[in-house]
C-alpha cells in the first residue's frame, strides 16, 4: 500500500494528502492524448490545415491566415465539445456514486427529460419571437424543475437511491412522451430543429457559449472535487456512511445538485448528447480504480475526449455533411452499454 | 470508556412498534450479544444504538447526553457500527476501504495524517489483512471480506463497536475466525463490543453479557450461565431444547428438539421423555 502511494504532509500536520502514483501517470498520459486529438481535430476538416500551422496559431505565431477557420469555427467548437464532455462525465460520476450502480446516467434524474421538454417547447412556441439565444436558459430551467420534482417525489424520510432511480425512470417516460407529442404537433421546420437538439450537437459553437460553459465549470468542478471524501464514503452504503459520521442526506442533496448543474449546462449548450455520462466514469474507473479524487479529473478528461473526438468524426467523416456529434457518442455508447449489461449479468464474486 | 444506554426507548417502523419503553445499559469493556427470534427487534435495537434509526420516543444516551444531540462525526469517533451484509463497490481495494474508517477524523485538508496511517496499518495488522491491502474487496473470500470490513470499523478507533450479525453467510471456520478476532480485541484493548448473533451456542461462548429480546422488550439479560436456560429459549424462540455443558468451554450448549434421523434409540428416548 505504501509503495503505490505518495504521501504529502506539511510539518504541523494540518494538511495531508495521499496520492496514487498510477493516477498521476494516467492523468499525464490522458492530457497528452487529448492534446494530440485537439491539434488533430483543429487541423482536419473540409479545409485541411497542417498540424504545424495549428500549433503556430495556438501559440499566437500565426499571421492571421487561419483566423477564420480555426479561430472562429473550429477552436470554439473543439473547446465547447471538451467542456460539454467533461461536464457530462462528471455528472455521471456523481450520479453513479449516489445510486451505487455503474448503469446510472444523468438521464435518470430528469436532466435530459426536463431539458428536452423545455427546449422543444421553446423551439416550437418561442424561438420565432424571442430568437434562439434563450434556448440554453429554457433547457437548464427545464432540467432544474424536473430534477427537483424527482427529488421531491423520491423523498420519504430521506431519499434512497432505489426510489430515485424508479421515480427518475417514470419521469423520463413522462417527459419523453410530452416531448414527442410536441414534435408531432409542430411543423416540419421545428421538428427538424428539435431532432438535432435531441441528438446533441456542437455545430456553430461560439466563443460566447465557450465562456458561459467555462464559467459554469469553474464553479462546479471545484465543488465536485470538494466532495471527494463524501462520494467515497457514500459509495459504501447509507448505513456505513452514517456510521462513519457522514451527513448522508445533505451530502446526497449536494451531489445531486452539482450533478444536475453540470449536465444541465452541457445539455443547454450542446443538446441531449447521450451516453457520455454513462461511459466516461466507467472508463475512468477501469483505468484509474476507485478513488474519487482521482476519478474527477480522469472522468472529466475522458468525457471531453469522447465528445470532442465524436464531433471531429461527425463533422469530417461524411464531408460536406456535418452530422450531430450525438450520433457518434450514441454509436459508441449503445454497444458499450450492452456490454456493461452483459458483464453485470455474471456473478461478481 | 464511553457509556451507552437507553432511556424509555421506543422504536417503530411506520405504525408498527418494535421496541417499547426500554431501559438498557450496555456493560463497558464487555462483549454483549443480542439474541432473539427473527423480527424480534434486536437488529432494530442495535441500529438505534448506532443512531441509524431515530427513536419514536425516549432516547439512546451516550456519555450522559442524547445521541441525537451529538454531532454525527463526534458520535463516529466514539462508536463504530458495522451493518449487516455490507457491500463494497466493485474494484475498491481493502486499503481504500479501511482508509474510509478514518472519515470522522479527517477533513478536506487533512486527508491522510500520520495518525490515519498508523490506525489503518494497525487495523490491517489486527485483522491479518495487511497482505491483502491492495486486493479488491470483491475478489476476496467471504471471511476475508468480513475481516476487511471489521478492519475499517477498527480504523475508526472507537471504544465501542456495534456489529449486526457479523457472521452471517460465513461458514463455520470463518464464523469462529471472526468471533475469535472480536474476542481478542475485547481482551487486549477492552473495547466494548455489542453484536447480534443467531447461533446461541456461539453467543454463550463469546458473550460476557446476553440480552434476550422478545416481544418488544428485553425478556432477560445477564451472564450466559444465568440467562441461557431451556425455559428462556422456549419462551423467546418457541423452541424446546436440552441444555448441556459445552465439553470444551463449559458454557451452555443447546440441543434443539425436533425431527431428524435417530441412530441411538435409547438416548433419544431419554431426550424425548425429559423434553
Amino acid at each position: 500500500m505504501t509503495n503505490r502511494h505518495i504521501t504529502v504532509r506539511n510539518r504541523s500536520g494540518t494538511v495531508s494528502f495521499l496520492w496514487e502514483k498510477r493516477a498521476i501517470v494516467i492523468l499525464l498520459s490522458l492530457v497528452a492524448i487529448t492534446s494530440v486529438c485537439f491539434i488533430a481535430g483543429l487541423s482536419i476538416g473540409s479545409t485541411m490545415i497542417s498540424p504545424v500551422a495549428v500549433v503556430k496559431y495556438l501559440l499566437g505565431a500565426d499571421d492571421g491566415e487561419h483566423q477564420f477557420i480555426i479561430g472562429t469555427h473550429r477552436l470554439p467548437r473543439m473547446i465547447l465539445s471538451l467542456l460539454v464532455g467533461a461536464a457530462l462525465g462528471l455528472s455521471g460520476l456523481l450520479l453513479q456514486g449516489i445510486v451505487r450502480n455503474p448503469l446510472a446516467s444523468p438521464d435518470i434524474i430528469g436532466i435530459t427529460g426536463g431539458a428536452s421538454v423545455a427546449a422543444i417547447a421553446y423551439i416550437a412556441y418561442f424561438s420565432e419571437t424571442a430568437g434562439i439565444k434563450w434556448l440554453p436558459f429554457a433547457s437548464i430551467l427545464g432540467a432544474a424543475i424536473v430534477s427537483t420534482a424527482i427529488y421531491a417525489l423520491s423523498w420519504n424520510r430521506g431519499v434512497t437511491p432505489y426510489r430515485l432511480v424508479l421515480i427518475g425512470m417514470g419521469m423520463a417516460a413522462a417527459t419523453g412522451a410530452l416531448t414527442m407529442m410536441m414534435i408531432v404537433l409542430s411543423n416540419t421546420d421545428v421538428a427538424a430543429k428539435a431532432y438535432i437538439w435531441m441528438t446533441g450537437s456542437v455545430y456553430g459553437a461560439t466563443w460566447g457559449q465557450v465562456y458561459a460553459m467555462l464559467s459554469w465549470l469553474v464553479v462546479f468542478v471545484p465543488l465536485a472535487l470538494l466532495l471527494n471524501r463524501v462520494v467515497n464514503v457514500q459509495e459504501l452504503g447509507d448505513d456505513v456512511a452514517a456510521g462513519l459520521g457522514a451527513r448522508v442526506q445533505w451530502q446526497r442533496l449536494g451531489m445531486i445538485g452539482i450533478s444536475v448543474a453540470l449536465a444541465g449546462a452541457a445539455v443547454a449548450f450542446a443538446g441531449a448528447i447521450g451516453f457520455v455520462g454513462l461511459m466516461a466514469p466507467h472508463m475512468a474507473r477501469k483505468l484509474a480504480g476507485r478513488s474519487y479524487a482521482v476519478l474527477v479529473p480522469v472522468t472529466a478528461i475522458i468525457g471531453g475526449l469522447l465528445v470532442c473526438s465524436a464531433d471531429v468524426v461527425a463533422r469530417t467523416a461524411f464531408l460536406p455533411l456535418d452530422i450531430p456529434a450525438g450520433v457518434f457518442t450514441a454509436g459508441i455508447g449503445a454497444p458499450f452499454f450492452i456490454y456493461l449489461l452483459f458483464r453485470s449479468r455474471k456473478p461478481s464474486r | 470508556m464511553h457509556e451507552l444506554k437507553t432511556n424509555q426507548l421506543t422504536l417503530s417502523y411506520g405504525e408498527k412498534t418494535v421496541i417499547r419503553e426500554l431501559n438498557l445499559q450496555i456493560p463497558q469493556g464487555k462483549i454483549t450479544v443480542f439474541i432473539g427470534s427473527n423480527g424480534c427487534g434486536k437488529s432494530t435495537l442495535l441500529r438505534s444504538l448506532a443512531r441509524l434509526l431515530r427513536p419514536a420516543e425516549g432516547a439512546v444516551i451516550l456519555d450522559g447526553r442524547e445521541l441525537a444531540k451529538w454531532s454525527t462525526k463526534e458520535v463516529a469517533k466514539r462508536l463504530a457500527v458495522l451493518p449487516q451484509g455490507p457491500v463494497a463497490p466493485e474494484g475498491l481495494t481493502v486499503f481504500q476501504l479501511v482508509k474510509q474508517g478514518r472519515y470522522p477524523h479527517q477533513n478536506w485538508l487533512r486527508q491522510w495524517s500520520q495518525e490515519d496511517e498508523r490506525m489503518v496499518t494497525k487495523a490491517l495488522e489486527a485483522t491479518r489483512m495487511l497482505p491483502y491491502a491492495d486486493r479488491p474487496v470483491d475478489s476476496l473470500s467471504g471471511g476475508q471480506r468480513q475481516r476487511a470490513w471489521i478492519a475499517m470499523v477498527l480504523a475508526q478507533g472507537t471504544d465501542v463497536l456495534l456489529l449486526d450479525e457479523p457472521t452471517t453467510y460465513l461458514d463455520m471456520t470463518h464464523q469462529i475466525e471472526i468471533l475469535d478476532l472480536l474476542f481478542e480485541l475485547n481482551e487486549k484493548e477492552r473495547r466494548t463490543i455489542v453484536m447480534v448473533l443467531h447461533d446461541l451456542n456461539l453467543a454463550c461462548r463469546y458473550a460476557h453479557h446476553i440480552v434476550a429480546v422478545h416481544d418488544g422488550t428485553v425478556y432477560d439479560q445477564g451472564k450466559p450461565e444465568d440467562v441461557m436456560t431451556a425455559e428462556m429459549v422456549e419462551a423467546v424462540f418457541q423452541l424446546r431444547c436440552q441444555v448441556i455443558k459445552d465439553p470444551l468451554f463449559g458454557t451452555p450448549l443447546f440441543i434443539p428438539h425436533g425431527k431428524g434421523r435417530i441412530i441411538d434409540e435409547q438416548r433419544n428416548a431419554v431426550s424425548v421423555s425429559t423434553g
